[in-house]
C-alpha cells in the first residue's frame, strides 16, 4: 500500500473476535439444519475468515461444516482491461453444492463486483438452494444490487480510501484500518 | 509481483524463467476447471481465437481448440487441407484476410522454420506457435516440463534424455531451451544421421549409444519416428532402429529408479517403446495430454488478458 497512510483503526482484535462470534450465531440461527450448510471463502482474506467462522459454527453445532475456496479471478468483469493478467489462485470445492445453503464469506464488501463474479462461479459448480453473504466490513459504494446478509460492521468511507483487513493468520495481527491517499 | 507482458509466444528460447513459472502456476489452476461439472470459465469471453494449421495436426489442434473453448473464446479452425492455400493463396494473404475478422489470437502451425516472427507483422493479434518446421513447439515443451514438475516436484537440476529423431524435432529443441533455463542437463541420443552436430553448441551432451545415455537420468523423452518426414531413409532399417534405440524394460533399469518416461504421441509401440512397458508407462503419457490442455489454457489466458 504505497502512496497510502493509515487514517484510523476501526476494529481491534477484541472487536473482530466478538463480531465473528455474533455472525456465526446469526448464521446458525437462520439455518436450523446444519447438514445443509457449506461455507465458501473468497481468496484470500475471505478464506482465512471462513476458517474461523467454520470453527465457531462447528463448536456450536458439534458437526463438521464443509469449507470451500473460491478464486474469482477468471470471472472478473475487468479481466481484459486490468492487465497484466492477474494471477489465478486456487479454487477448491471438493463437495457437492447442489441444494445446499452456501454462506459466501469475504472480508470487505465494496462495489459488489467480486460477489457478482463469485455468484457466477458458484453456479458453474451446481445449483445451491440459497446463497447468503457474510462480510466482516461493509464499506458502501455499491455498483451492483448486492447486499450482505450478515455484516460485521457498516463502515462509512470515502471512495478514494482503502479498507485493509489484517488477520492473525496470515498477517500476524487482528485489526481493520482505514487508509487514505498521501497528499 | 508483475504479471504477463509478452504479446506473442513464439519460442521457449525467448521466454524468461519467471515467465515459464507464471505459465506453470496458471496451468495448475486450470487443471481444476476441467474437473468441474461446468468445465468452462468466462475468462476469454468475447475474444476470437483462430487456429491456423498449415500442417496436419489433430492432437495439438484439438487441445488448443478445447482450451480456447473452456475459456469461453470463440474459435475458428482453419487448416491447409480445406483452405485456400491449396488454391494458391499465399500465407500472408490468408492472414490478412482473416485479420478482417479482428481476431485476438492466432495459433499457428507452419512447415517453414522460424517464419512466425515475420507473420506477426501482418496482424494486430497475438501469435502463439503450435509448431514451426524444425524450429520450436513451445507448448509441447511447456507441457512436458509441467508434467515433470507435477511428477517430480521440480524441473531444476535434473538429467533429461531425449531419444530419437533429433534432427527433425522441434519438440527436442524447445525442451532443450526450456529445461536448460532451470539448470537441468539435457542429453540427446539417436542415430548419428538424425543428430545435427551443431547441437553441441546448444550445450547438450550427444550420445549414439542408448545404454550409455540412459544411465542415471531422471527424465526420458522418447520422440516419435516420423515416418511422414522420411525418417526411415536416415537409418538402414526399422529393425535396426528398434534394436538400438527402443526403450525396453532392461534399458529402463539403467536410468534412475524414479525416472519418468514421456512421449509427445502418437506412440508407435514396439518402435520407440517396448509394448511390455505399456502398462507401466502409458498412464503418465496420457497425463501429458491432460496437462497439455491446462498449459494451453494458461498460455491463451495469459496472452489474451495481457494489458494492451
Amino acid at each position: 500500500m504505497d502512496n497510502f497512510k493509515e487514517r484510523t483503526k476501526v476494529l481491534s482484535a477484541e472487536d473482530i473476535k466478538r463480531i465473528l462470534y455474533r455472525l456465526a450465531h446469526q448464521v446458525v440461527e437462520k439455518t436450523p439444519h446444519p447438514e445443509d450448510l457449506v461455507l465458501l471463502g473468497i481468496q484470500t482474506r475471505g478464506v482465512y475468515l471462513a476458517r474461523r467462522v467454520k470453527k465457531i459454527i462447528e463448536g456450536i453445532e458439534k458437526t463438521e461444516i464443509p469449507l470451500g475456496i473460491l478464486d474469482i479471478t477468471l470471472y472478473r468483469d475487468d479481466l481484459t482491461t486490468v492487465g497484466p493478467s492477474p494471477l489465478v489462485k486456487e479454487t477448491k470445492i471438493d463437495f457437492d453444492i447442489n441444494d445446499k445453503v452456501i454462506i459466501l464469506i469475504d472480508d470487505v464488501l465494496f462495489t459488489g463486483r467480486t460477489i457478482r463474479a463469485a455468484l457466477d462461479e458458484i453456479m458453474d459448480f451446481g445449483r445451491p438452494r440459497r446463497v447468503e453473504l457474510l462480510v466482516l466490513v461493509d464499506r458502501g459504494h455499491r455498483e451492483l444490487p448486492i447486499r450482505a446478509d450478515f455484516a460485521g460492521k457498516n463502515l462509512p468511507t470515502a471512495k478514494h480510501e482503502l479498507v485493509e483487513v489484517r488477520l492473525k493468520d496470515p498477517d500476524g495481527t487482528d485489526e481493520v484500518v482505514v487508509l487514505e491517499p498521501l497528499k | 509481483m508483475s504479471g504477463w507482458l509478452k504479446k506473442h509466444i513464439i519460442a521457449l528460447k525467448d521466454l524468461e524463467r519467471r515467465e515459464i513459472e507464471l505459465i506453470f502456476d496458471a496451468a495448475q489452476s486450470f487443471k481444476e476447471i476441467s474437473q468441474r461439472e461446468v468445465k468452462k470459465t468466462p475468462a476469454l469471453r468475447g475474444k476470437t481465437v483462430i487456429n491456423l494449421f498449415f500442417e496436419n495436426s489433430t492432437r495439438t489442434r484439438v487441445s488448443f481448440e478445447l482450451a480456447a473453448k473452456r475459456l469461453s473464446a470463440d474459435v475458428l479452425n482453419f487448416s491447409s487441407s480445406t483452405s485456400s492455400l491449396a488454391k494458391g493463396e499465399s500465407i500472408i494473404d490468408i492472414i490478412k484476410n482473416l485479420e478482417s475478422y479482428h481476431p485476438d489470437i492466432f495459433v499457428i502451425r507452419i512447415g517453414s522454420s522460424a517464419s512466425l516472427r515475420t507473420l506477426t507483422q501482418y496482424t494486430k493479434a497475438s501469435v502463439i506457435n503450435a509448431g514451426d518446421g524444425k524450429n520450436e513447439h513451445p507448448t509441447q515443451a511447456l507441457l512436458d516440463m509441467f508434467t515433470v514438475k507435477k511428477a517430480r516436484g521440480t524441473v531444476e537440476n535434473l538429467k533429461i534424455l531425449i531419444v530419437g529423431d533429433i534432427l527433425h524435432s522441434r519438440v527436442a529443441r524447445s525442451n532443450i531451451f526450456g529445461f536448460q533455463k532451470f539448470s537441468s542437463q539435457v542429453r540427446v541420443c539417436g542415430p548419428s544421421t538424425l543428430i545435427p552436430y551443431e547441437f553441441d553448441k546448444l550445450g547438450v551432451e550427444i550420445f549414439y549409444d542408448l545404454d550409455k545415455a540412459i544411465e542415471d537420468v531422471d527424465v526420458i523423452i522418447m520422440l516419435r519416428v516420423q515416418r511422414e518426414r522420411q525418417a526411415l531413409s536416415f537409418f538402414p532399417s526399422l529393425r535396426e532402429y528398434v534394436d538400438k534405440f527402443s526403450l525396453s524394460p532392461e534399458r529402463l533399469k539403467r536410468a534412475k529408479k524414479d525416472c519418468i518416461v514421456m512421449h509427445p504421441g502418437p506412440i508407435n509401440w514396439d518402435v520407440e517403446i517396448s509394448s511390455s512397458l505399456k502398462e507401466q508407462l502409458h498412464p503418465l503419457i496420457l497425463r501429458q495430454v491432460e496437462n497439455g490442455l491446462a498449459v494451453r489454457m494458461a498460455v491463451l489466458y495469459l496472452v489474451g488478458t495481457r494489458k494492451k
